[in-house]
């Protein structure tokens, strides 16, 4: 299948952006709602822990919306007629297409819940005056339904943008029990880079040094995750290798007769099938690029997150280097995903 | 509406005579044309006169050569296969649409777009594994044999008219139209006396054309398969002199 930039680039954008709002909405639905409860009373009056990375929910929020929005505009540069896009969220009872982009916009709604509290610049004001007396019009505990959807929303989403290309059963290399599993667990892996280099800025909460056990939870989670990755990968690759591709005699029902071969192609130029769906470049140089995706998308990172690990002073250095490794390399694991992909049609083109 | 209707007791559709095909494309030009001043029409091309003509047809016809083993060696049959939408009793082109553009109709089973609707995203023809859609990138949507459903009811024409232009051109009369779905039909008939078969069943779709294998030769010799010995498809060869600037640049980089 042709590699096309703009769903490629959807793809590994939205499903990142997917990753960070998923581990944001568990971060608000099982651990910030806890920390911050009013702790005890100190010289300087009642502390809030929440207070001492009020940021982090901020950029998480924010790179999350980026990515989503600019994946998700990218998607309509694919479409022969963006501009009758909406009509895309009318089929959801069959259309795994139509569920995403129904899953997607539904997202949005809790991650403009989780906006509501942060704008109004409720975090902010507790961190600067720890002192004062107040009353917060926003309830923790109310954090806990909005991220529990906001992760749920960004997992249905992805979930349904992997059937999109799961369900095409005349792509085999699509059509595999390990392509919904592999988008899920990249969304995730997406969003763990992002966690850890996000968490770098200002008031993130690796830049507090009391805050050890989040920084190693971040680089054990993101190395452990991109061995799993990388092993889904393996397995994948390994699997698709072992289907032949559909043999012009099996296309055309003419294998019951011989052993068949084209003798004429039915057009002298490309047309849109072949262009579409007869991509060679990818396997002509397959082995190479996918040592280059597994390289750059987990294995450089993950030895970057090891390195973190043993020293922690390099730590918010690191991030960011690993974050690029980690996103180019999707990008091409991505491209090699769509390039590898052999139609069932280019059977009818076989030589 | 994308979702498939009940299915229907009429299945209009096609039956394919590779017997006598003798591949003069003369289905897929009456096509070409007639669809391109159709009520669905224009099929336009890009660049239809100069170096790289590139447009929507309907209909592909390819050519292959079937190798057999017989009594006295090897021998080759040429079998041309014209290839177009089988207009599946489930098909998947229809479930995948997001906009309800893509449809199959109740009462005849023909599978059609609604060009108003469609938005072009192509994951229709991604789910088809028959080729049978073909994106217009002038048009911005997606274009398919609409089995001349603006000829076939039409009361403008005369009665024998009324069949798709792709049968009406066949000078070997190697294409039928009919309905599939009555088992009396004349079609029904020939494809039971004639053995015809469904293309790649395994997909689950339910094609509704059918194809009429050759017949066996009159030469006396018994045909057995040769077994697989070049069955295997090759990869198709990369063209790196028409590969555009950055992937060429690309492909030698990683040719290194």
């Amino acid at each position: 299948m042709r590699p096309t930039f703009s769903i490629i680039f959807f793809t590994v954008a939205s499903g990142t952006g997917y990753g960070i709002w998923f581990l944001l909405g568990l971060g608000l639905a099982v651990y910030w709602p806890t920390c911050a409860a009013p702790g005890p009373e100190g010289p300087e009056g009642v502390s809030l822990r929440l207070c001492t990375y009020p940021l982090l929910i901020d950029y998480m929020l924010a790179a999350g919306f980026v990515l989503v929005t600019t994946g998700l505009l990218s998607s309509l540069g694919h479409l022969g007629k963006p501009r009758r896009a909406w009509r895309a969220l009318s089929q959801w009872r069959s259309s795994w297409l139509s569920r995403e982009g129904v899953a997607a916009l539904l997202t949005y709604l809790p991650a403009v819940g989780v906006i509501l509290p942060t704008i109004t610049g409720w975090w902010q004001t507790r961190t600067l005056s720890p002192t004062d007396a107040f009353t917060p019009w926003f309830p923790f505990e109310a954090l806990r339904p909005i991220g529990v959807a906001l992760a749920l929303g960004a997992l249905v989403t992805v979930y349904c943008t992997a059937h999109i290309y799961s369900s095409l059963k005349p792509i085999r290399a699509w059509h595999n029990r390990y392509v919904t599993p592999a988008y899920l667990l990249f969304a995730l892996y997406g969003g763990l880079l992002w966690l850890w280099a996000l968490s770098t800025l200002p008031s993130g909460f690796i830049a507090v040094a009391t805050r050890t056990f989040e920084t190693h939870a971040t680089h054990a989670a993101l190395a452990i995750t991109a061995a799993a990755c990388a092993l889904l990968k393996f397995f994948y690759w390994r699997d698709i290798d072992r289907t032949p591709p559909i043999s012009a005699g099996r296309a055309t029902g003419l294998d019951a007769l011989g052993t068949v071969r084209t003798f004429e192609q039915p057009h002298t130029e490309e047309n849109y099938l072949t262009h579409e769906m007869g991509f060679v470049l990818a396997r002509a140089h397959s082995r190479r690029l996918r040592a280059i995706a597994l390289l750059s998308a987990f294995l450089a990172p993950a030895l970057i997150a090891g390195a973190a690990a043993l020293l922690p002073f390099a730590s918010n250095i690191l991030a960011w280097p690993a974050l690029a490794f980690g996103m180019l390399g999707l990008l091409v694991e991505r491209w090699l995903f769509f390039a590898e992909a052999k139609h069932a049609v280019i059977g009818y083109y076989q030589h | 509406m994308t979702s498939l209707p009940n299915p229907s007791p009429k299945k209009l559709g096609l039956v394919i005579d590779l017997d006598t095909c003798v591949g003069c494309h003369a289905c897929a030009v009456a096509c070409k044309e007639w669809n391109d001043g159709g009520d669905f029409g224009p099929l336009p091309d890009a660049d239809p006169y100069g170096a790289e003509p590139n447009g929507v047809w309907f209909n592909r016809v390819h050519s292959y050569a079937v190798e057999q083993g017989t009594a006295r060696g090897k021998r080759e049959m040429t079998v041309h296969f014209p290839r177009s939408c089988l207009h599946c009793e489930t098909p998947a082109c229809v479930t995948v649409c997001p906009t309800g553009a893509s449809y199959k109709r109740a009462d005849d089973g023909i599978v059609l777009v609604d060009e108003d609707k469609c938005i072009g995203c192509q994951l229709c023809a991604w789910a088809c594994p028959y080729g049978a859609r073909e994106f217009s990138f002038e048009r911005g949507t997606m274009q398919k044999c609409t089995l001349c459903v603006d000829r076939i009811y039409n009361e403008t024409l005369d009665p024998a008219d009324r069949k798709p232009a792709c049968v009406a051109a066949c000078p070997t009369r190697a294409r039928h139209f009919g309905d599939l779905g009555d088992p009396d039909s004349d079609i029904s008939k020939l494809v039971a006396e004639r053995d015809g078969y469904a293309l790649m069943p395994e997909f689950g779709y339910k094609p509704v054309n059918r194809y009429l294998p050759p017949r066996p030769r009159r030469d006396g010799c018994d045909v057995g398969d040769v077994g697989a010995t070049s069955n295997a498809p090759r990869d198709t060869a990369l063209d790196r002199d028409k590969l555009p600037g950055v992937l060429r640049w690309l492909d030698r980089a990683l040719s290194r």
